[in-house]
């Protein structure tokens, strides 16, 4: 009961790992920047060389914040996903806003090529990506809302959220098997995810996103705790279920379609770190899940951008992979060693 | 305490959960104090009646306490902090129930009897008039079913609520309950159990080439 008293510990342990981590995530990268000279740029000092404060702070702390807000982002919307429909494989994309995404900048860029002589679709660049796939996560979230609205079971919800997600896989598909080999790439290349690339301005549009993602997990909080019982005793407990379930829903909707629009389809996080943070503080509260998401997603997104820019090389891995590769074993160990899933 | 008794799907938990409003209601109204039961607000319903369902809990990984603690959520500010009182009802429900030890347990780790324990105390935590109780005692041996019909009774007579249940187990309810709803397919029948053997209610309860009732000592005998 005494939750926040048992919890600050770990909370100020892992705050103190995340700003550690933000630290090492900027100080590493293709350009090699001494640690001092960062240090320096981000407390606003000069430095010697105008070209590494270029990078610090045009690149580097951008793409870093990038990492935070998706991590967050996504971890938060797959515990509320997990929560509502109380299954533990649910993450921020059942309701088939990755697909819906995924379609939109499919559309944009292998469709556009094959209508080239009804539209004129000249440009496609990171802003038209983000315009295109934002509206085809929105659509879908639109219609599953409907849907929402119709059907009262949870489970068939997620029934139709999965198979929107195979519809537009198809659609996908089909559009890929007539599509040239250059924009085939340019679209896989999309789908490979990115949290590099954005400006100040889009970064500030995704902060507010989420933020009002945040807000309206926060406000959900007891709601989401009575679904611990089930449906129909959180209803018994004076729930408005109808409407909580809404609010929950364009939560997810907002926080996972904001940051595919943004970052591509990022895998993993999602599903993942809302089992992580259940494992290590060993409780199903979301007074205590809700902020601890945020920071774990946020701190397991730095460490796979760090490794996903190879430091010291020029390459630069595709993170969507990377947060599979480096989340799923731990995962696996943490799963193994307490030989009991909490859920 | 009464019980609803009656064969398999006569509609016993449909009546309970309708009453509880966790199903809509097919036809006709029903009151609570006077007022109809669709005007209740959820949070107003909530501190009115409490149930305890047959389904089984989401999460298993809440510990007894906190489960327990959720039934204060209608009364709790939007983040559900508990204050002093809340806490101080807590108490009074895992004290009632006979839980203090098993407090800080998991709820994967108890019994079907411990579980059901501690989903009564979450009833009782949500302080309401009212407890409706789906089938409380299916599932548990003997020793643990008369164990929650005693405290269902002790319940109901400390701190004057109206518990309802449903149950299969009617020789218990004939000597615990005050009341009893008989459910038949023509008709059905209310009242004090001693009224009702009288009437020779539980008689036409069963098809009589199964079983017969004994009035003498309130039981069922198998035909043979």
């Amino acid at each position: 009961m005494e939750s926040s008293n048992k919890y600050s510990v770990p909370f100020v342990l892992l705050f103190l790992a995340l700003v550690l981590f933000f630290g090492i995530n900027i100080s590493l990268g293709s350009v090699s920047i001494p640690l001092k000279e960062t240090l320096n740029a981000i407390l606003g000092g000069d430095l010697s060389n105008d070209q590494w404060k270029y990078i610090v702070w045009n690149y580097r702390i951008p793409k870093a914040l990038t990492a935070i807000l998706v991590g967050s982002g996504l971890a938060l919307s797959g515990l509320l996903m997990q929560t509502l429909f109380r299954n533990p494989l649910a993450g921020p994309f059942v309701l088939g806003i990755s697909s819906g995404a995924s379609l939109g900048a499919a559309i944009l860029i292998m469709g556009a090529a094959m209508l080239s002589g009804l539209f004129s679709f000249g440009m496609i660049n990171d802003v038209s990506l983000a315009i295109a796939s934002s509206i085809g996560s929105f659509l879908v979230l639109l219609v599953v809302v409907m849907v929402a609205y119709r059907i009262k079971d949870t489970m068939a919800l997620l029934i139709i959220g999965l198979m929107f997600g195979s519809i537009t896989a198809a659609i996908v598909s089909v559009l890929s098997y007539f599509t040239n080999a250059e924009k085939l790439q340019q679209y896989i290349y999309w789908s490979f995810g990115s949290v590099g690339n954005l400006s100040w301005q889009q970064l500030l549009l995704l902060l507010f996103i989420i933020a009002v993602g945040v807000l309206l997990s926060i406000i959900s909080i007891k709601p989401l705790n009575s679904l611990l019982l089930g449906e129909n005793y959180a209803r018994s407990l004076g729930v408005n279920l109808k409407k909580s379930r809404y609010i929950i829903i364009v939560a997810t909707g907002l926080l996972a379609g904001g940051i595919t629009a943004f970052a591509g389809p990022i895998a993993f996080i999602g599903l993942a770190v809302p089992h992580l943070t259940r494992q290590i503080f060993n409780t199903t509260d979301h007074k205590v899940l809700v902020p601890a998401v945020l920071v774990y997603g946020a701190i397991l997104m730095l460490i796979c951008d760090t490794i996903a820019q190879l430091p010291t090389s020029a390459n630069v891995l595709p993170i969507n992979a990377i947060t599979s590769i480096v989340g799923a074993p731990v995962v696996i160990w943490l799963l193994v060693r307490k030989k009991k899933m909490i859920f | 305490m009464s019980a609803i008794v009656g064969v398999n799907g006569i509609g016993k938990s449909t009546l309970l959960r309708t009453l509880g409003k966790v199903q809509p209601r097919l036809s006709g109204i029903i009151l609570l104090m006077n007022k109809e039961l669709k005007d209740y607000s959820p949070i107003d319903l909530a501190s009115s009646i409490s149930v305890v369902l047959t389904e089984p809990l989401a999460s298993k990984n809440l510990t007894v306490e906190e489960l327990i603690a959720l039934g204060r959520q209608p009364y709790t500010n939007w983040i559900g902090k508990l204050s002093d009182n809340d806490k101080k009802k807590i108490l009074e429900a895992i004290a009632m129930v006979d839980l203090d030890g098993l407090k800080s347990k998991k709820c994967y780790e108890l019994s079907d009897g411990q579980l059901q324990r501690v989903m009564i105390a979450r009833a009782l935590a949500q302080d309401t008039s009212i407890i409706l109780l789906d089938e409380p005692t299916s599932h548990l041996d003997l020793h643990h079913k008369i164990q929650i019909l005693k405290l269902l009774k002790h319940i109901a007579h400390k701190t004057q609520k109206t518990i309802l249940f449903t149950s299969h187990e009617i020789e218990m309810a004939i000597q615990l309950c005050d009341k009893m709803l008989i459910m038949n397919n023509e008709y059905h029948e209310f009242g004090e159990p001693s009224e009702l053997i009288q009437k020779k209610s539980f008689e036409r309860l069963f098809p009589s080439d199964s079983v017969e009732f004994d009035a003498k000592i309130g039981s069922f005998k198998i035909k043979k």
